[in-house]
């Protein structure tokens, strides 16, 4: 009986020193939030610094403007810092001719306009916008955010990048400490059985009992094992079962590539896309509404934005330690950006294809075999189901991986619990009716309409 | 009663001692598996290096090895576009309206593409000229990836670039129009607008140039006759649909005389709707698909049917000519007669005898009937061929006049009979050069070898009958470095125009009257009945343009023409010469186009060779067909051997000095005594893998471009093995699979009678065999239940469904050798039953009637005439694909459920869970399961198009490609009833009738496949399901089929 609540209070010690640690661990995470909100307020402070009608002119700016125009590099249209002073120099042109131009630029060309003209003709012929309801104050505006000097984003990067790496380690620590901690723990718990062990012995002697070495009369416990037919039935009946439920375990993963995350040509980030800028998954997976393919987009429509995204600066605040521990850096996706380029051929310096193109060999993911048919536009237009239903949440992956194992179990059980969706859908119409009273229910499930059937997906 | 019939495939039927026969409806399986081979001899086995524990190692190695082989999954790459085409969306399929004109096959088409690959040929149901597509031009978009292509200029078999192609033909064209030599064009029929000015304009540009039209089967007597009728070179269209009677002389129209393209108006005629439909009386030698499908069908010689028509014209016009014809052939035509009489303009005559006394007389029994059928207004351009000019170009080329020859889509040194005397002719021309999309006889002997274009990489256009216009537009972009001949003849004038803008120009000059080009190139088709006054109007104005490219006046060929046509072809002349017509010494020998052949432009088509004639149901082969009392005279003979191949005797046949040995033999019942038959196409070695190598080559017996030879035959020793699916795939002798009756009982008896459900004896008592079942019925009343129609009667057996199905089902084709061991793959079969004439009836009526022992109605002669059925048999065609049975007998023994019933009808195979036990197709009582017994796709054992990346283009991404061990047949084409239902889903709406279609009901123009869901009761196929007509195949089984057909009924009503 002591015996028994002894070895209780052991593992009470230890549950409650697991308990402590651990709780250890969350502390030391609720440490990293604080420093990452710290490096968020020290980069808002310079950005707010410059203030006045440059703040202004940076949100129209961004509004209006920056679709075509950067500050220091030419895009579909001139780089803009300074411009009206630079107009002023090189041209003589005044702030008036700047208003005219951003209201109507169309018209100016028309009208013939020496340097307006010029300017058509040197980017392509390609008109500017016009922008009748800009204001001339809102002009101003932007035209004092294009003169103030841009923003040094080199300040904002370095302080997070700082505190970054302190708790960089500092995490690396703490799971170091974790494995201490419990090399301690074990090390305290064999350190205590071993004297509690000596202690009883100990009394025992102070006691006088003499324990009797029954041990060679009796049959070693293997041999009696042995000797026990029925046990070693028993035994190796559910040593078979259980091996034979482990290798059907592993039999049944082979193939499965669940989790497969491979090494893509260019380090694409449906997190940045997807998730940070909120770009529906149909935008550039377009097919997958009307074709059985979900389509890996054609360069041409990264093209559509990355046209003018030609550099990195997603987070204001610098990349996380997180993202910084995996060499995220705003480089990093600059440089991939510039993979892009590469692979489609176009010319940034001067903003235009070179014809040169290298079509990009993309690794694919989700390898459902031939004799398995699936249409994407069946579940996502006519089923409406939501991508990451299958996907997972694609836009937290900073690298894409298989979220569902693509097994067919997998695929029928979704059959068996999803409903058709029906509503305002007439193709269904007569046959919900009819198949509904057939059941007795409201809503059908994929399989009572008929999603079983070999036929449907293996022809 | 119709059951009261015989019905056999197979002369060796006939003999009920046949036991191979018998073995074979015994059998599902002919050869057993040879384990006997390897296990029964103990020689072997002793001999073996390999003992039982190796064997045993080696097995536990490879099956390590192979388990972990298949652990790693391999990488797959994914490459986008790097700038998509708008139109093409991954995944989904594009049609794109075209025209196939290779010269042989003319018709307006739907080419289906993925991801810009053409995959498929469908039926333009815009075009209402010229017929749908038939099993050559569905079998085309194979030919496209062919991997025997020339894929590039060459100049005497060594490659070059076009830049010196074009440098030395220039050269040599201005060289022959400064010595003043012949610059000769040898072409196809192209029957196209723009074409035709093209080389008018080629004309203009100077120079002695002399277009040639060549057709290697020619059409020349039909097209001479009309011109010397009607002042175009052309064909009289006919409207079979508008007939009541047509009487055929030896016209396979159902095939491909004068062009093809008439079978759908025939069927459209052949279905009884209220009580009425045309009747078909056939004269001919062969035995022909159109003879097949005839309600009468006598067995006549050439000579015999000139007679005939003679006889018909004289007997119309009130007067009499000379000439005899016996027995049968006179008591027909005198029926015939009558009933033309009675018909008037409700009657059409045709025939397809090379002579123009013949094509004359027909075009005048027609004109004095006013037949309805006939359209000599509108005519048909498909074939242009001169026989004259293209004889009197050999004559040109051996004196030496011809400084330049430019050849395009014709192979002379094949299809030519006198190809030795063309080949000396070439030698003495200065530059020659051919256009082919295949290195083939002619390639081989000119000096350039230009690479062409396929009719799916080209441009062109087409006026397949006066006044209905077709565009041919580029589904790809050419595969290889190839140009098409009114491309590279632009360049050589040097005009720098692409053929495109040059079509473009001609058709908005002269074809579209203000209509819009991209509208006709989207439907494909334009008819300018409405545009026909300008028409008119501008070909009046610009003669040359418009007509055929024949009638210039600049060559001496003309001259000739115009001659003859001055002194014209006098009717009685021409019924004189005919009803004196003899044959000569020996028998007369046919030459023919088999359904799958043509002639022969694709003969490395691995579907087409591989596609069963309709009549003879062999594969990978030509011969000579023999009528059954000729055969026994000569001692040739077909037989069958223990593994179900049929064996035949070979034949030597001589015309005129010309001999081809070792012709294979088939005896054909309903061949003609004093006749034989061989088709032409076959034979081609040039350039061609060497399984393709097959048959021989009849045109060097073409001689004169007349398709009736007099032809000495004799035994030549040896015996040949046919790829013959005839006996394959029995029915296990079972009755009530062919149900036939006669108009007349059609039309007053009640259909219970001649549409006999069979009984089954239930609690000892007769009831009809479909309200018993072993199983009970599952409830289909909900959703779609998707049933098929075949109408015997629309059903002419033409095969283009075959093939369709071979493209839509990535069928695999696997090759003679296994052909003939009954491992053909088709999924859709069409069987050909031969039944012996009329009813047991009137054989009883003969014997009673019997009078003495010999003369008219002796006893001698005519118990061999009731002993020999085969003389002149009545032939059924039936498509048989998986019957869809609702209650399979294949679903109930599949030990791993791979096969199993959906809701829609169908039966469905899962390839990936079927482990190869084959229990179900020894279930299944129609034999329409076909087991993959290899690999046929990445073997280069089966090196046909599966095997290379250029052939796989033409699979269909949306079909598994099967592998080893795997029961496969038809699966209705789930594919398309499932995309159908999900493009109805994604818009919104119910599906409209029409709209479910299978590979092959939307390949058959004849209408006789209808596919579609009964649930919708307004829909065709459910009324179809009520009619009277309606039968189930092997009713008696109970399998409850969703395939049904329609009794055939006959026309045997003599008025």
């Amino acid at each position: 009986m002591k015996k028994v609540t002894y070895r209780d209070q052991i593992s009470k010690v230890l549950g409650i020193s697991l308990v402590v640690f651990l709780l250890s661990t969350i502390s030391l995470f609720a440490q990293d939030e604080v420093v990452v909100e710290e490096a968020v307020a020290v980069t808002e402070s310079p950005a707010e610094a410059g203030g006045g009608d440059a703040a202004n002119g940076k949100s129209l700016f961004n509004q209006n403007c920056a679709a075509c125009h950067a500050l220091n590099r030419k895009m579909t249209g001139p780089a803009l810092a300074n411009v009206e002073a630079r107009l002023a120099e090189e041209e003589g042109l005044d702030k008036e001719w700047l208003y005219t131009w951003i209201k109507n630029s169309p018209g100016m060309i028309k009208d013939g306009d020496a340097y307006a003209v010029k300017i058509y003709n040197e980017y392509n012929q390609a008109a500017m916008t016009a922008f009748p309801t800009l204001s001339n104050a809102d002009i101003d505006d932007i035209l004092a955010y294009t003169a103030a000097p841009p923003p040094a984003p080199a300040v904002a990067a370095a302080v997070p990048g700082e505190g970054g790496g302190s708790e960089g380690s500092s995490s690396g620590i703490s799971n170091e400490l974790l494995l201490g901690a419990l090399a301690l723990v074990f090390g305290i718990l064999i350190f205590m059985l071993y004297s509690v062990n000596a202690t009883l012995k100990r009394v025992m002697v102070a006691n006088g009992i003499e324990v009797k070495e029954e041990q060679e009369k009796r049959m070693p416990i293997w041999k009696a094992f042995a000797k026990n037919q029925f046990l070693v039935l028993v035994t190796a009946i559910f040593l078979l079962l259980g091996s034979a439920y482990f290798a059907y375990g592993w039999m049944m993963q082979v193939g499965v590539d669940q989790g497969y995350a491979p090494i893509q040509p260019i380090h694409y980030s449906h997190k940045i896309h997807a998730g940070a800028n909120k770009i529906e998954c149909k935008y550039c997976h377009s097919s997958a509404r009307k074709s059985k393919h979900s389509g890996i987009p054609s360069l041409n429509v990264c093209m559509n934005c990355h046209k003018s995204i030609y550099e990195y600066k997603g987070n204001p605040e610098g990349p996380s330690q997180e993202d910084l521990a995996n060499g995220y850096t705003n480089e990093f996706y600059t440089g991939e950006i510039k993979k892009l380029y590469a692979a489609v051929g176009w010319d940034e310096e001067n903003q235009k294809y070179t014809g040169e193109s290298k079509p990009v060999e993309w690794v694919r993911i989700h390898n459902l075999p031939d004799f398995a048919y699936f249409n994407h536009s069946q579940h996502v237009e006519v089923g409406k189901i939501e991508c990451q239903t299958c996907h997972g949440p694609v836009e937290e992956m900073e690298i894409m991986y298989q979220y569902s194992p693509l097994t067919m179990g997998w695929c029928i059980n979704c059959h068996r619990e999803t409903n058709v969706k029906v509503e305002g859908n007439e193709y269904y119409a007569k046959i919900h009716e009819e198949l509904s009273k057939k059941y007795g229910v409201e809503t059908l499930t994929v399989a009572q309409m008929g999603g079983l059937e070999c036929g449907k997906c293996h022809y | 009663m119709a059951s009261n019939k015989k019905y056999w495939k197979s002369e060796a039927e006939l003999n009920p001692n046949d036991s191979i026969v018998e073995t074979l409806k015994q059998n599902e399986f002919v050869e057993p598996i040879p384990v006997d081979d390897f296990l029964g001899d103990k020689e072997t086995l002793e001999a073996t290096s390999t003992n039982r524990r190796d064997f045993l190692k080696y097995m536990g190695f490879s099956t390590a090895a192979a388990s972990l082989a298949a652990c790693e999954g391999p990488v797959i790459k994914s490459i986008p576009y790097v700038v998509a085409p708008e139109n093409i969306v991954p995944g989904v399929a594009n049609y794109y309206a075209t025209t196939i004109a290779n010269g042989f096959d003319f018709a307006s088409i739907l080419i289906k593409t993925r991801e810009g690959r053409p995959i498929k040929v469908e039926n333009n149901t815009y075009a209402k000229a010229g017929g749908g597509a038939n099993a050559r031009v569905q079998a085309s978009v194979l030919s496209l990836y062919d991997s025997t292509r020339l894929q590039g200029p060459k100049a005497e078999g060594e490659d070059v670039d076009w830049e010196t192609l074009d440098t030395k033909v220039k050269a040599a064209i201005g060289a022959a129009r400064n010595s003043g030599k012949q610059i000769a064009l040898l072409t196809q029929t192209y029957a196209s607008p723009s074409t035709s000015r093209l080389i008018e304009e080629f004309k203009a540009t100077g120079g002695n140039v002399n277009h040639v039209t060549y057709d290697a089967i020619s059409e020349d007597a039909a097209t001479t006759a009309f011109e010397s009728k009607y002042g175009e070179r052309a064909f009289a269209d006919y409207d079979f649909e508008k007939a009541d009677l047509i009487v055929s002389f030896g016209a396979d129209f159902l095939a491909d005389w004068q062009g093809g393209g008439y079978d759908s108006g025939y069927s459209k005629g052949r279905v009884p709707k209220n009580g009425k439909m045309s009747r078909h009386v056939q004269f001919e030698a062969n035995m022909s698909l159109t003879g097949a499908n005839a309600d009468k069908r006598v067995p006549l010689t050439p000579m015999f049917q000139k007679i005939a028509i003679a006889k018909l014209y004289a007997a119309l016009n009130g007067s009499s000519v000379g000439g005899e014809l016996l027995g049968d052939a006179q008591r027909t035509l005198d029926g015939v007669l009558a009933e033309i009489r009675k018909n008037k303009s409700k009657a059409v005559v045709v025939s397809g005898i090379d002579d123009v006394n013949v094509q004359t007389v027909v075009l005048a029994i027609n004109e004095m009937l006013g037949s309805e059928a006939f359209d000599p207004k509108a005519p048909r351009y498909t074939r242009q061929g001169n026989a004259k000019a293209v004889n009197a170009l050999v004559a040109d080329m051996n004196s030496g006049k011809v400084g330049v020859l430019i050849m395009d889509g014709v192979n002379p040194m094949f299809t030519l009979p006198n190809a030795a005397e063309f080949k000396a002719g070439l030698e003495k021309v200065d530059t020659s050069v051919s256009f082919s999309t295949n290195w083939n006889e002619t390639t081989e002997v000119t000096d350039y070898a230009a690479a062409a274009n396929h009719y799916l990489e080209s441009w062109g256009d087409l006026q397949i009958k006066k006044g209905h216009f077709s565009l041919m537009q580029p589904t790809i972009k050419e595969l290889f470095d190839t140009r098409q001949f009114q491309g590279a003849l632009l360049q050589w004038m040097g005009s720098d125009k692409s053929y495109y803008d040059y079509i473009k120009e001609t058709w908005s000059t002269f074809v579209l009257n203000g209509a819009s080009w991209n509208k006709t190139l989207q439907d494909g088709v334009f008819d300018a009945n409405a545009a026909k006054m300008m028409m008119q109007a501008s070909e009046d104005a610009d003669p040359q343009v418009m007509t055929s490219s024949t009638d210039d006046k600049e060559t001496s060929i003309e001259t000739v023409d115009d001659e003859t046509l001055s002194t014209g072809i006098s009717i009685d002349a021409a019924i004189r010469s005919l009803a004196g017509s003899s044959s000569g010494d020996g028998m007369e020998l046919v030459l023919y186009s088999k359904v799958g052949m043509g002639d022969g432009q694709q003969a490395s088509n691995p579907w087409l060779q591989e596609f069963p004639d309709p009549i003879t149901r062999v594969s990978w082969d030509n011969y000579v067909t023999v009528s059954k009392k000729d055969a026994e005279n000569m001692g040739m003979t077909n037989w069958n051997v223990a593994n179900g191949g049929m064996n035949g005797s070979y034949a030597k046949l001589t015309v005129n000095g010309v001999s081809i040995d070792n012709v294979p033999v088939v005896v054909q019942p309903g061949q003609a005594v004093g006749s034989v038959g061989l088709a032409l196409g076959y034979g081609k070695t040039v350039g061609m893998k060497s399984e393709m190598q097959t048959g021989v080559n009849a045109y060097p017996l073409y001689q004169g471009f007349n398709n009736v030879q007099s032809v000495s035959v004799e035994k030549s020793a040896g015996e040949h093995e046919f790829a013959c699916v005839q006996l394959h795939k029995t029915m296990m002798g079972r009755g009530d699979i062919i149900k036939e009756t006669s108009l007349e009982i059609f039309n007053t008896k009640d259909h219970a009678e001649w549409n006999h459900v069979p009984q089954v004896s239930l609690d000892h008592q007769e009831v009809p065999a479909t309200s018993v079942s072993l199983w009970d019925d599952f409830d289909r009343s909900i959703g779609h239940h998707f049933n098929m129609s075949i109408d015997l009667n629309a059903c002419t057996g033409c095969g283009a469904c075959v093939i369709a199905c071979h493209a839509e089902n990535n069928v695999p084709v696997v090759g003679k050798a296994e052909v003939r061991m009954s491992r053909d793959m088709h999924w859709l079969r069409i069987d050909r039953y031969y039944s012996s004439e009329d009813s047991f009836e009137s054989d009883n009526t003969k014997k009673v009637e019997f009078d003495g022992l010999s003369g008219d109605k002796g006893s001698l002669g005519g118990f061999g005439e009731l002993e020999d059925p085969a003389a002149n048999p009545q032939v059924s065609f039936q498509p048989v694909m998986c019957q869809h049975c609702n209650h399979a007998p294949c679903e109930t023994v599949c030990p791993v459920a791979a096969t199993s019933h959906g809701r829609q009808g169908q039966n469905q195979m899962a390839y990936n869970r079927c482990v190869g036990t084959r229990y179900c197709a020894n279930n299944c009582p129609y034999k329409v399961r076909r087991f993959n017994w290899f690999l046929y796709n990445n073997n280069d054992e089966f090196d046909f198009h599966m095997n290379n990346d250029l052939g796989k283009m033409v699979v269909n991404p949306d079909v598994n490609v099967r592998s080893r061990g795997v029961i496969e047949k038809c699966s209705m084409c789930i594919q398309k009833t499932q995309k159908t239902i999900l493009d109805a889903k994604r818009d919104g709406r119910l599906i409209k009738d029409g709209e479910f279609q299978t590979a092959c009901s939307s390949a058959c123009s004849n209408g006789a496949i209808v596919f579609g869901d009964v649930n919708d009761k307004e829909s065709k196929i459910a009324e179809l399901k009520d009619s009277d007509r309606m039968y189930h195949l092997l009713e008696s089984v109970g399998t409850k089929p969703n395939v049904f057909y329609h009794v055939k009924v006959r026309n045997t009503t003599e008025a």
